[in-house]
């Protein structure tokens, strides 16, 4: 596939989707129940916004969802009592399917959600946005609702226009360039289309999510984008540009702790897609070193990326959704 | 005799009650007004989110005009009157602000949301709250959000639609995001006024009368501070801002000063105008520097008595909501319904926590009074009875 054609046609701007009257109209017309799913931990002071504008645009007024969720891995805030105070549904991660071993970090929230909601459409959005907008929702699910073909909807972002320091695009970020961006190139050329592949924004079908392993920590886009494309080629994939998310920086040695769980949960793809065999024994200590005067001194931080089974292999998961 | 205001004060408390459920539609238009950056003279962005609102809502003549007000009129049964409520879009903070908002339990705090986000969220969501209540007035109800209010914008946007308008309007509320309680049924005149000083590069410092341009504004509000200002008619002088210099090692050159002559006497304010230009002309002659005192805006004193039904029934309706009211001159759109010799008044919605720098906080449970508070006094108004006799 063309990587330019498929950009044409494939990627979109969210204001191509303002009409949601016509989106309502559309999404009843194929009787679609749609999730929405937001994954915290500590974030009391951007959760109450999110659910607020959601609720009223995303509910009341167009009832384009049916559901919103937060799902927590365990805050110490109070951000669970602040989402339920605006009316969403508040779970703690570790009561879904409390049976299994408790893990923590984003991609558990994520996973579990597919057996906790109930839409055929699950959008995800993070928690920490400090600039949401309904678009961010009815920019992911239009393209999923509008063309039959596409399972899988990113965000990508363009540049805020003037915020104070501290805060940065996400556009474009820095793990994407200097990791992922040449590791697709170098490996899957088409998924280098993905203008932000590790946005944490996205809406997908069901039906795709739930046969998707989940690594539960840094991993969790970049082995959905490289599943997906390997089951169903790009023409599964569309991309919205939502023009601005602006949220917190991130300090360079915090990237390298993502991009040392993301490179894990690549390689592994990559041994078991069997396009490397001879990878060895990956290590899962990563070392960082910080400076006392002239001393140098290494940090070591484990950083393990577990991966949750696709749902759909999950018992309790398909007697609850009666083997559908 | 019956007491004709007894069935809208009754119906108050179950008002105030059913209002809760409009919170996240209030809210979000308070949020994606408020993150619209809007400094005055820049308002399109946020009037055009508020026109869009009011086409959603079905409203008719949904429109701009030449100024930049956006308005939409939702249609009474008889549209005998016509109610303007207007809320001006404009907000004191510059573009490149970060107009994040954020939203608590209890809170909504960010730049610009007390004044006058608010305000404008009420007006945004007035359609869809009476639809709510399911309340329908008899008359028009014109919706607007006001351009070009503050500052050197001087309430541009609410003269111009009442002096090109062809809609006859009987009555006008103004809304204010902040405080619950305010009652304004007058204002006071003013003179707003910027004085711009240059002393000339290669001056003498030796001189007399000036060592810096800072030294030089510094006489001239040592002189303003010696006039006499009486008390009746009330009158005062505010000293709203100052710049001046540029660092440690340079002598200031330039200074401005803005500042503002309030009285309740149009001539008391004509007259304090002429001696601050005396002494400023009189100051730049004695410093060798050379001034320019430049009037930005002016309004006339005005406006209802306290004893107009619009004002009574309006502290009625406080009254039964314990609401103290804060009786107040006002100086927002008011004043252009003043000289338009329309009975018209200010109130406010919420309370707030903090106004500082970019960090005005509402609180949200007084938003339901405020709202409440709004409505009755409109179907008062409607019911006519706020008409004088």
């Amino acid at each position: 596939m063309n990587i330019d054609n498929w950009i044409r046609e494939n990627t979109f701007h969210h204001s191509a989707f303002e009409d949601l009257g016509k989106l309502v109209e559309e999404k009843e017309k194929q009787n679609l129940k749609i999730s929405l799913c937001i994954p915290t931990l500590n974030e009391e002071k951007t959760i109450g916004k999110e659910i607020v504008l959601f609720n009223s645009e995303l509910m009341t007024r167009f009832p384009l969802l049916d559901e919103i969720a937060v799902i927590d891995s365990g805050s110490k805030d109070k951000t669970l009592e602040v989402a339920g105070s605006f009316g969403a549904d508040t779970y703690l991660a570790s009561d879904i399917l409390p049976h299994l071993d408790n893990k923590k970090g984003k991609g558990e929230n994520l996973w579990k959600a597919i057996y906790q909601l109930d839409g055929d459409i699950i959008v995800y959005i993070d928690a920490d946005i400090k600039n949401i907008h309904p678009r961010f929702v009815y920019g992911l699910l239009a393209p999923l609702i509008y063309n039959k073909k596409t399972k899988y909807v990113k965000a990508f972002y363009d540049r805020p226009l003037a915020f104070s320091e501290g805060i940065r695009p996400s556009g474009g970020g820095r793990v994407t360039e200097i990791l992922i961006r040449p590791l697709f190139s170098l490996f899957f050329p088409e998924l280098s289309a993905i203008i932000q592949p590790l946005s944490g924004e996205y809406a997908a079908k069901r039906e795709v999510l739930e046969k998707l392993s989940f690594p539960i920590g840094y991993g969790v886009e970049t082995a959905h984008l490289l599943d997906i494309y390997r089951e169903y080629g790009m023409e599964a994939f569309a991309q919205t540009d939502l023009d601005q998310r602006v949220h917190r920086n991130q300090e360079t040695i915090s990237l390298g702790k993502m991009a040392f769980g993301i490179l894990q949960t690549f390689l592994h793809r990559m041994k078991s897609y069997g396009m490397m065999t001879d990878i060895p024994e990956l290590s899962t200590i990563l070392r960082q070193f910080q400076a006392h005067d002239d001393v140098f001194e290494s940090i070591e931080q484990e950083i393990i990326e577990e991966e949750r089974p696709p749902m759909i292999t999950v018992p309790e998961y398909l007697k609850k959704r009666g083997n559908k | 005799m019956k007491d004709k205001m007894s069935e809208i004060l009754n119906s108050i408390p179950k008002m105030e009650e059913n209002l809760k459920a409009i919170r996240d539609v209030l809210l979000t238009n308070l949020v994606m007004l408020g993150e619209i950056p809007s400094p005055t003279f820049h308002e399109q962005p946020r009037m055009n989110f508020l026109v869009n609102r009011f086409n959603q809502y079905n409203l008719i003549n949904c429109s701009t005009d030449e100024i930049g007000n956006g308005l939409g009129i939702l249609p009474g049964k008889t549209g005998e009157k016509n109610i303007l409520l207007v809320a001006h879009m404009d907000s004191e903070y510059a573009e490149k602000t970060d107009h994040t908002i954020s939203i608590q339990p209890n809170s909504v705090t960010g730049p610009g949301v007390a004044d006058n986000a608010l305000g404008l969220a009420v007006i945004a969501s007035l359609p869809y709250i009476l639809e709510k209540l399911g309340i329908e007035l008899n008359s028009n109800l014109v919706l607007m959000g006001s351009a070009r209010s503050l500052g050197a914008g001087n309430l541009e946007g609410i003269r111009f639609f009442l002096d090109n308008t062809d809609i006859n309007i009987s009555t006008g509320l103004s809304v204010e995001g902040v405080r619950l309680g305010r009652l304004s049924n007058s204002a006071v005149g003013m003179a707003r006024c910027e004085v711009h000083y240059w002393v000339p590069e290669g001056y003498d410092w030796t001189q007399f009368g000036a060592v810096s341009s800072i030294v030089t504004v510094n006489e001239f509000i040592n002189r303003i501070l010696e006039i006499p200002t009486p008390n009746r008619p009330s009158t005062n002088i505010v000293f709203s801002s100052i710049s001046s210099g540029r660092g440690f090692s340079k002598v200031s050159t330039e200074a401005e000063l803005k500042f503002e002559i309030q009285s309740e006497s149009e001539e008391m304010v004509e007259q304090l105008l002429q001696q601050i230009n005396n002494i400023a002309i009189e100051i730049a002659s004695k410093t060798a520097s050379r001034v320019v005192v430049k009037e930005l805006s002016r309004r006339k004193p005005g406006g209802i008595d306290f004893s107009h039904p619009l004002v009574t029934n309006a502290r009625r309706i406080m009254e039964v909501m314990d609401i103290k009211p804060r009786i107040t001159p006002s100086m927002s759109e008011l004043s252009a319904f003043i000289d338009a010799g329309i009975p018209a008044l200010t109130i406010g919605i919420s309370s707030f926590e903090t106004i500082e720098k970019s960090a005005e906080s509402v609180k949200i449970d007084p938003m339901y009074k405020g709202i409440a508070q709004l409505i009755s006094l409109l179907i008062a108004i409607d019911k006519g009875y706020c008409d004088e006799y």
